[in-house]
């Protein structure tokens, strides 16, 4: 079928100028790697009200909410790749060829989506000797969930590249997203400690969920609501920012 | 190949209450023949690229129709991109891959498959000798072989017409000579070269038909040598010592004079007939008893064109 040949194309020519760039890749590793073993041996205390005892219990806490701020971030930061790419003829190179519209985003998108999980497990890696243990199964669970996140963010921030095509503006923009979003959901530090009124917010964002399901996954409770919740919310987001993604991109460039 | 009719386009620009509306392109008719080399010259912003761009399927025209190589632009833009290629002014390479990884990704975006991609981009490499640097970063390209792999990426999937916008601008004479020799060899496979320029030397060297375009109209359309007749068949230039207005004087009138132009240089004088008339002119100057150091008789060169149709010369820019 054409268009998973197309987007398949898409997809290894963006791994390959991943690859071709690993300043790029190491720059993403830094600073969760540096939250993880600066930041990280100070919860044991912090989360003791939640129940936490050991570095094992705060490491189970602390890694899936690093792991939900870097996708969220780092995804919504793709659409000043695409910008660039528009600017510098690379897209317009693609758009003379017949190659499909969609693939040209959905195989760029995917590829931002495989890196992060990459450094997703590098990331789960490094916290294994600090006395992090997760169950495997629930773990790629927790991965799957982490990935559409991924999709998610990329695709809204692709969908605003194109509706604020300046890099000036759009910075702020995500800015203004991304911020309230990651406070209310809890990722540093789990929204049980928190006030009641500020849960009460925090149920309006859909983040807070797939923190608390990754979350929940990774401290080994799969059958907790926010599991089932959060994957239902972030299929039907994910859903809809790539088919607005791919709408607008399709309007824009023919 | 390529029939354009009422091509027109217009960009607005600002926000709201501020907007300027841009007309980039208004009613350009053309028509250019199979194995042509087609040009297509203008100042900056006169809308050269625009319309380059609306002919790939890269812009929407406002109005007007447009056949290419049998497809019509509007009703079927997806079988015109299987048969154009396009080679943007600025290129398209990225620093990171190689030549050989941009072609055979090219191809691939044209639907051709693996085998037969790697194989295309192997003999492309040859054929523009770049196989030499095939497996370097294009970043370690000079501004020649960028942009001999920018060519080879606009005609991988063999297209039946190529557009090839400003592709010697920034070149040294020497990789200028080497790509026009390259553009000839393919007009001389078949295929149809549209090229937009702002070189008057290029225009004239290299292109079988040119169309001069200025704020977005053509306001010339011709071969290079037809468009120079046009204008005159011969310019005598006559360097006069201080007695040029009353030479010009006693000169203008007559029938052989097309139209007479006292500049910096001396006296220019548009004729037909460049050695007759240069026998006449002597001898009015000579029984008006003026005295003249040079007599210099040359072709019309397009800037005389440009300058008479548009009251501006191409080359003060
Ligand atoms: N995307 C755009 N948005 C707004 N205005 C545009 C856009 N593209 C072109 N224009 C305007 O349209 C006019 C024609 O531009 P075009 O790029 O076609 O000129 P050109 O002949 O290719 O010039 P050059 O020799 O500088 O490349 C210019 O006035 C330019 O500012
Ligand atoms: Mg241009």
């Amino acid at each position: 079928m054409k268009f998973l040949r197309d987007t398949w194309l898409i997809f290894t020519r963006q791994m390959l100028l991943v690859w071709r760039t690993p300043a790029r890749l190491v720059i993403g590793f830094v600073q969760p790697i540096a939250y993880l073993v600066l930041f990280a041996p100070l919860l044991k205390t912090a989360l003791a009200p939640t129940g936490a005892q050991t570095y094992a219990d705060a490491y189970r806490v602390y890694v899936p909410g690093l792991l939900v701020v870097l996708v969220l971030l780092s995804g919504f930061f793709a659409g000043f790749q695409l910008l660039g790419e528009l600017r510098s003829g690379v897209i317009e190179r693609s758009r003379v060829t017949p190659v499909s519209r969609t693939a040209l985003i959905l195989g760029r998108a995917f590829s931002e989506v495989v890196t992060l999980m990459g450094q997703a497990v590098v990331i789960t890696v490094v916290a294994l000797p600090f006395g992090l243990t997760v169950h495997l199964g629930w773990l790629m669970l927790a991965y799957l969930m982490l990935a559409l996140m991924a999709l998610m963010a990329c695709a809204l921030s692709y969908a605003m590249a194109m509706l604020i095509p300046s890099p000036a503006a759009l910075g702020p923009l995500i800015n203004s997203i991304s911020q309230p979003l990651s406070l209310l959901s809890g990722v540093l530090l789990p929204l049980s400690l928190a006030p009641g009124w500020l849960v009460a917010i925090a149920e309006w964002n859909p983040i807070y969920w797939t923190t608390n399901g990754t979350r929940s996954l990774f401290t080994g409770n799969p059958g907790d609501v926010s599991v089932w919740a959060g994957m239902l919310i972030v299929i039907a987001l994910a859903a809809l920012t790539v088919t607005w993604a791919t709408r607008m991109f399709a309007r824009q460039v023919r | 190949m390529i029939e354009v009719k009422g091509l027109r386009k217009s960009f607005t620009l600002g926000k709201r209450r501020k907007t300027r509306t841009v007309e980039a392109v208004r009613g350009v008719d053309l028509s250019v023949a199979e194995g042509e080399i087609f040009g297509f010259l203008g100042p900056n912003g006169a809308g050269k690229t625009t319309t380059a761009r609306i002919l790939c399927t890269l812009l929407e025209p406002d109005g007007g129709e447009a056949v290419i190589a049998g497809a019509d632009l509007r009703k079927d833009p997806g079988a015109v991109r299987t048969k154009v290629g396009y080679v943007p002014q600025g290129g398209t390479t990225t620093d990171e891959v190689t030549a050989r990884e941009e072609l055979v990704l090219q191809a691939r975006m044209y639907g051709i498959g693996k085998a037969e991609a790697i194989e295309r981009a192997e003999k492309a490499l040859a054929a523009f000798e770049l196989t030499e640097f095939a497996d370097r970063a294009c970043r370690t390209y000079s501004g020649g072989q960028r942009r001999r792999v920018d060519i080879a990426m606009g005609i991988i999937h063999e297209p039946k017409v190529l557009f090839l916008d400003e592709p010697t601008t920034g070149l040294d004479p020497q990789s200028r000579a080497h790509l026009w020799d390259e553009v000839r060899r393919l007009r001389d496979t078949g295929m149809t070269v549209f090229l937009t320029t702002h070189y008057l030397e290029e225009a004239d060297a290299l292109c079988d038909r040119i169309a001069i375009i200025d704020h977005g109209e053509i306001v010339a359309l011709g071969t290079p040598t037809e468009l120079k007749h046009g204008v005159a068949g011969d310019v005598v230039t006559v360097g006069l010592n201080g007695s040029g207005p009353r030479a010009a004087e006693l000169l203008d009138g007559h029938d052989y004079v097309r139209k007479l132009e006292l500049g910096d240089d001396g006296l220019r004088l548009y004729v037909d007939d460049g050695t007759t008339a240069m026998a006449q002119i002597m001898r009015v100057l000579d029984a008006g008893d003026i005295h003249f150091d040079t007599v210099e008789l040359h072709r019309p060169s397009l800037d005389d064109v440009f300058l008479i149709k548009t009251g501006r010369s191409l080359r003060d820019k």
